[in-house]
């Protein structure tokens, strides 16, 4: 393994049992290996049911594989101190309603075990990146779909992460709010993260990411460079439909 | 041992931000308040009906708080998606589930503080003196009776798939346990083998909360049990909630998240 290795997944394979009698073992995963050096911006495409989420499950240690492994800083994601040094944006999530965004900071700032002193720093940093600071006493109910987005950006990046890992990062979010996030990638880039994530909005994968993997039916179909895959097609979606052998 | 103490701390937030403690406390507050003022009959001795009223009141409150707060905690982090960016952090399965417990038993206690507070400025008002070692002892034993059906009602909510469910069994295993359970070794007697077997194991498996039902200390003013005693009924409350406890987190290690 290369030490600038961050995240990594060797012959990882997940099966869901069907509790049916009649129906089969479902394979989400076949043997998918993967490795994303430090400091890349890297994009984990696929169509719906492909084995994104599960990819991402299985990395943030909800999902045991079935065989193979899946390390985060060569550290066995089953480990939960795989998680210290990595940020999670899910893609449908909500938070706790009762709680202000300046609380939910600080409670997800306490299980990180940050000091009072850097939470308050990185607390006022995070709400004025994702311009909460005015809503930042308000219980997260009474906030839009694109603020709870912003609140979740911000909880990921409570720990100033080496790793962020975001499953679809920009559903759900008008053109401004996509903007903001492309602009918060690029800055994390910028400052030497790696960004982990996957997402159906081509035209930004192919403007943010250095490299990309694309996933079908459990199985890696291709995996480099966004201008590698591309090729000779006209842009990467039209790649993606070539190789995911979708037929007009 | 932060992240357990995190984890409680919201569930504290919640109940407290929600309205079920507010509403149970107003009702309670309310129906005693009103019996408090009435003076049936002339009787001097009237007091320890109210107090005995009173004191059913805040029993049957606090056992709908205890367990319809613990029975809705992890089912909704599930439902509401909440449990992904927690898990998602350096938190165990074990200390959210330790958390979850420590964050309700400590609100119980909290809403007993708040209940016999209550209960207690309204007998000192009818009968101008209290016992504070009878008091004390009250509420120790009801809060680690509340422990027990709180880890009880945790493991349930990790077994069952609806929290209502969950709710309803609870409900009616402790007030099973509370009226029958107590007699189920008199029951095996009459019994025939294997049964008698059968009916004596659950009489000594179940949890004897009658152990911790010490109204009438409080109601008639009687003098508080040697501490020894209470000392071996907290063992055997920590005991069951261990018990469960570990049930808890043995489930929730193989449920899936999402």
């Amino acid at each position: 393994m290369n030490n600038s290795t961050i995240l990594r997944t060797e012959k990882l394979r997940v099966e869901y049992r069907s509790r049916e009698m009649r129906q089969a073992t479902k394979v989400a995963l076949r043997g998918l290996d993967l490795e994303v050096a430090a400091g890349e911006v890297f994009g984990f495409l696929g169509p719906n049911g492909a084995g994104k989420t599960t990819t991402m499950n299985v990395l943030l240690g909800f999902v045991p594989p079935t065989s193979g492994a899946a390390s985060l800083f060569g550290i066995d994601v089953r480990q939960p101190i795989a998680r210290q040094r990595i940020g999670y944006l899910p893609e449908l999530t909500y938070y706790y309603k009762f709680l202000t965004a300046e609380e939910l900071l600080r409670f997800y700032a306490k299980i990180f075990g940050l000091s009072r002193a850097v939470t308050d720093q990185r607390i006022a940093a995070l709400l004025k990146l994702v311009e909460l600071e005015a809503a930042a006493k308000r219980p997260i109910r009474s906030y839009s779909k694109g603020m709870q987005q912003r609140v979740g950006l911000a909880q990921a990046l409570i720990n100033n992460p080496d790793l962020l890992i975001l499953d679809e990062p920009t559903s759900g979010l008008d053109p401004l709010g996509r903007m903001k996030v492309r602009e918060i990638i690029q800055r994390l880039k910028n400052e030497g993260k790696t960004v982990f994530f996957s997402s159906h909005e081509l035209g930004e994968v192919e403007s943010v990411c250095d490299r990309v993997a694309i996933i079908h039916e459990g199985e890696l179909k291709a995996l480099g460079r966004v201008a590698d895959i591309t090729g000779t097609h006209a842009n990467l979606e039209k790649a993606f439909l070539d190789i995911i052998g979708f037929k007009s | 041992m932060k992240n357990i103490f995190a984890v409680a701390g919201v569930v504290i937030k919640e109940l407290y931000r929600r309205k079920d403690f507010y509403v149970l406390f107003i009702i309670t507050v309310v129906i005693c308040g009103v019996m408090a003022s009435i003076n049936i009959f002339n009787d001097a001795h009237i007091v320890r009906y109210l107090k005995a009223i009173s004191l059913l009141l805040i029993w049957i409150s606090s056992l709908v708080i205890a367990i319809t707060t613990t029975a809705r905690q992890i089912p909704a982090e599930r439902e509401n998606r909440t449990l992904l960016p927690l898990l998602a952090k350096p938190l165990t399965r074990v200390e959210l589930v330790l958390g979850k417990f420590l964050g309700c038993w400590l609100a119980c206690g909290l809403t007993l503080v708040c209940f016999y507070v209550f209960f207690g400025l309204l007998a000192v008002s009818r009968e101008h003196h209290w016992s504070a070692g009878g008091y004390f002892e009250a509420i120790l034993l009801h809060w680690f009776l509340l422990g027990i059906i709180t880890a009880m009602a945790l493991l349930g909510s990790l077994v069952f798939a609806a929290p209502s469910s969950n709710s309803t069994i609870c409900f009616v295993v402790v007030i099973g346990i509370m009226f029958a359970g107590r007699h189920l070794d008199q029951v095996a007697v009459t019994l025939s083998e294997p049964v008698r077997i059968l009916v004596n194991a659950l009489y000594y498996c179940l949890p004897h909360l009658e152990f911790y039902d010490v109204r009438d200390l409080v109601i008639h003013n009687w003098p508080p049990v040697a501490f020894q005693y209470v000392g071996l009924a907290l063992l055997y409350a920590v005991f069951y909630m261990a018990v469960f406890l570990i049930g808890a987190c043995l489930v929730f290690r193989r449920k899936p998240v999402n």
